[in-house]
């Protein structure tokens, strides 16, 4: 099941795609099961708890440039997730058809009991972008998968949308504590978020007193990212420019509108420079470098020599 | 005995009396405990409603020339506003 233009094209401006309670209960409860069983959570003792968990079977370890095909068990509950038409599609819609594993992970947020020896240490990680400075076209994706509830007290993953083009250096963005229109995952279970590998996001603290649980797979492609989605819905305008600025207010074609609306987070001059960003994402997308909307990058490579 | 409470604005352009995208603060004298995400809306409006607080700037972001061939390049917030407040406290 591809993903449509529309929500592409969201994906390209703000960096990421949720598919809210996407994934069954049935496969949730098997994956927490295999990972939590009640005799063996140890709130108080987190690092005790980790080095359990690493022992389990149910998240196996796997080699990066591994195809995603071959990196679990088809039968297992995270090979079950992979496999759910929704997130099969959406996969192959934004890295192709069995993309490359790079890594996964399981992140925990220990509920306040945890740190009672160390208060000082329950606090919201600083934001960050994940691996390093990397400015490429091509990009990788994080597959955020959240087995169970997230209220706003368990403090879900804090992100900004679209920040996936900035090139900055992993936490070197730590000091930005606040940004308008920054948002935190609330969601119900089986609730997925595939994010660009660019995001800017931090873990929220969980002021609950249960455990929070994420499990995160990067993924890079081994194809060309072009048309990989269902773009039969693209209409013939979306390809023509369309008049700008002194306009009567007409129907404007809903892919270009998605593309141009920018974040509240916005500077005024730089906002400009992430819409090219955008139209450059698309062109790249697309396979069309003539692509263009609102004459933005046309202006500036009318170079007459 | 005094203290330094920071506070960081980040602001939609260079001029100080525009709005506030993004901030964070620091609390030397530990009457406030602040993190990543703990808001969401900012405490001013503008540097200037700032100002007007009693917070005093200490550093402003320099306007840079863009280097040729990054010209279109996006990064780090670019309008940062250092601000800063002296308390005292008691030994």
């Amino acid at each position: 099941m591809l993903v449509s233009s529309l929500d592409m094209a969201h994906f390209v401006a703000r960096g990421f795609l949720r598919l809210d309670a996407v994934v069954p209960e049935e496969i949730n409860q098997a994956f927490l099961h295999a990972l939590n069983l009640p005799e063996t959570f140890r709130p108080e003792s987190p690092t005790a708890h980790f080095s359990e968990l690493l022992g389990r079977e149910v998240i196996p370890e796997v080699a990066p440039g591994t195809r995603l095909s071959q990196a679990y068990a088809s039968d297992s509950a995270i090979g079950n997730m992979l496999k759910l038409p929704e997130v099969a599609g959406a996969i192959e819609s934004l890295v192709g058809r069995d993309p490359v594993f790079d890594h996964h992970f399981l992140h925990l947020a220990f509920p306040e009991a945890a740190f009672r020896k160390h208060p000082e240490r329950h606090i919201s990680q600083h934001l960050h972008q994940d691996s390093t400075i990397d400015p490429r076209q091509t990009f990788d994706i994080q597959v955020f998968y959240f087995p169970h509830a997230v209220t706003a007290f368990m403090g879900g993953t804090r992100y900004l949308p679209g920040s996936h083009f900035r090139i900055v250096s992993e936490a070197a963005i730590s000091r930005y504590q606040n940004i308008i229109g920054q948002e935190h995952v609330v969601c119900p279970a089986g609730t997925i978020l595939l994010m660009h590998m660019g995001i800017w996001h931090g873990g929220g603290v969980n002021r609950s007193g249960q455990l929070r649980t994420m499990f995160k797979i990067r993924l890079c492609p081994a194809v060309r990212q072009q048309q990989l989605w269902d773009c039969t819905d693209l209409a013939p305008e979306h390809f023509t420019q369309q008049p700008t600025f002194w306009t009567r207010g007409g129907q404007r074609d809903p892919v270009q509108k998605v593309l141009m609306t920018q974040e509240p987070w916005f500077e005024a001059d730089t906002g400009r420079l992430e819409l090219m960003n955008r139209i450059r994402c698309w062109r790249f997308l697309l396979g069309d470098p003539q692509f263009d909307i609102d004459y933005w990058l046309t202006r500036v490579e009318n170079e007459i020599s | 005995m005094r203290r330094q409470k920071v506070l960081v604005l980040y602001l939609n352009s260079s001029a100080l009396d525009a709005s506030v995208i993004g901030w964070a603060q620091y609390d030397g004298s530990d009457q406030e405990t602040h993190m990543a995400g703990d808001s969401a809306e900012p405490p001013y409006a503008s540097g200037l409603a700032a100002l007007k607080d009693g917070w005093r700037l200490i550093q402003a972001s320099p306007l840079s020339s863009h280097m040729p061939g990054s010209e279109y390049r996006t990064d780090y917030l670019k309008y940062e506003f250092f601000f800063e407040k002296l308390i005292t406290v008691k030994d």
